[in-house]
């Protein structure tokens, strides 16, 4: 993908850098601009600069950027810089979040609270607009903001493979085959998703709609990455994936709804449809075999592995609170371009 | 790979059966139910849209396994 356009100095600094090969740049202030730049946001969950810059830097560990030097990933002044957002990225979710206390850390008890933390309740919803009310426009505005995420879904989490070991570990392997089509191409979640993207007429090219994602998206992805690459936070991204698993059966059915109602085919709902069938599946190993399973394991982890899955919560929930207000103003939730 | 993996049938706490392992879906006249993917949860509760599997309506309905 290309690199994206800087939202702010901190990004413009970033990008900056990155136009240049490692071996000839000379940027050791890096790091000082970001600390500047932590300490100048009145909150870097929905900061463009911030989130924009974060997220470029943890895209190289993905797949990179059009002629920019593969090396950047591993550059020492880039990681000080990242290490100050991440910091206080982390410092600010951590203050925002309810962690349940007193879980024991054993597999029912941890499962038990997770699924009590996912439970579905009523009210508003991006999936339930989705179903009765959004426009074709709107579903657009929702394939779009969720193409950062879903063009590499499950790539986050399996960072933690090699982090863990024994029947959690077996657990995350057994959900992310099954993510990664069970070895078929064709049927990798991204590929699928890929394809409603085409059918609904839309751009499926890996970043192509960065400019358009919001602060807010660009962070629920970021949190991922945060936890994936860590190997210190291998609890939070178990207990992450538990609670991302066990809030989109339900959702899918009617992101499903509202695409049937548009007249849109089989294929392009197919995303959908398979969510519904598969993270029923998901919810129940990843509540019981992986998270459950991690916190009898490794008791240390337990409270990070709630953490994680609040921190999903708490971020789905802003993400979701942007778009609905946006669309029931009648107005695009996705950023705007000059 | 050395040889099949058993077949494993969970029972999951108030949610649905996790089938693991080689295991033939038939419906009531017998007829393949397409199976596409290594790890299968079977509704328990009654209340699925797309039974015989799982889509975690239980948890809406507030199933109780018995």
């Amino acid at each position: 993908m290309k690199l994206p356009h800087p939202r702010g100095s901190l990004s413009h600094a970033v990008i900056d850098l990155l136009s240049s090969p490692v071996a000839t740049s000379n940027q050791p202030r890096l790091a000082d601009e970001a600390s500047t730049a932590v300490g100048a946001t009145s909150d870097i969950v929905t900061d463009d600069d911030l989130q924009i810059a974060l997220y470029v830097m943890y895209e190289l560990s993905y797949r990179g950027f059009d002629g920019v030097d593969d090396d950047w990933e591993w550059d020492p002044e880039l990681l000080r810089a990242r290490r100050v957002l991440e910091d206080a990225f982390e410092a600010a979710v951590r203050s925002r979040v309810q962690v349940p206390t007193d879980v024991a850390p054993e597999r029912a008890a941890v499962a038990t609270t997770l699924f009590a933390m996912t439970a579905p309740t009523p009210g508003p919803s991006v999936a339930r607009y989705v179903a009765k009310r959004a426009t074709r426009e709107q579903l657009d505005e929702l394939l779009v903001l969720r193409s950062i995420y879903q063009l590499k879904e499950a790539d986050p989490h399996t960072w933690a493979i090699p982090r863990l070991t024994g029947g959690p570990k077996a657990a995350l392997v057994e959900i992310q085959a099954d993510e990664y089509g069970g070895g078929d191409p064709e049927r990798m979640h991204c590929e699928l998703f890929a394809r409603t993207m085409r059918g609904a007429g839309l751009d499926a090219e890996y970043g192509a709609y960065v400019e358009r994602i919001p602060a807010i998206t660009l962070a629920t992805l970021n949190l991922m990455s945060l936890f994936g690459l860590h190997r210190r936070l291998r609890g939070a991204t178990a207990g992450h994936l538990a609670a991302f698993e066990m809030t989109s059966s339900l959702p899918n059915r009617l992101y499903g709804d509202g695409f049937r109602r548009h007249g849109f085919d089989e294929g392009t709902t197919e995303y959908f449809d398979e969510h519904v069938e598969a993270d029923a599946v998901h919810e129940q190993i990843a509540g019981r075999d992986l998270a459950g399973a991690l916190a009898q394991q490794e008791p240390e982890l337990c409270e990070d592995i709630l953490f994680g899955a609040a921190a999903c919560l708490y971020l789905d929930d802003l993400g979701g609170e942007h778009t609905l207000s946006a669309w029931t103003a009648g107005r695009s939730a996705l950023r705007g371009i000059a | 790979m050395t040889g099949t993996r058993p077949t494993t049938i969970v029972a999951c706490p108030d949610g649905p059966i996790l089938v693991r392992g080689d295991a033939r879906l038939v419906d009531e006249d017998g007829k393949p139910v397409e199976r596409r993917r290594a790890t299968i949860a079977l509704c328990r509760c009654g209340a699925s849209a797309i039974r015989p599997f799982c889509d975690g309506t239980h948890k809406a309905i507030g199933f109780s396994a018995p």
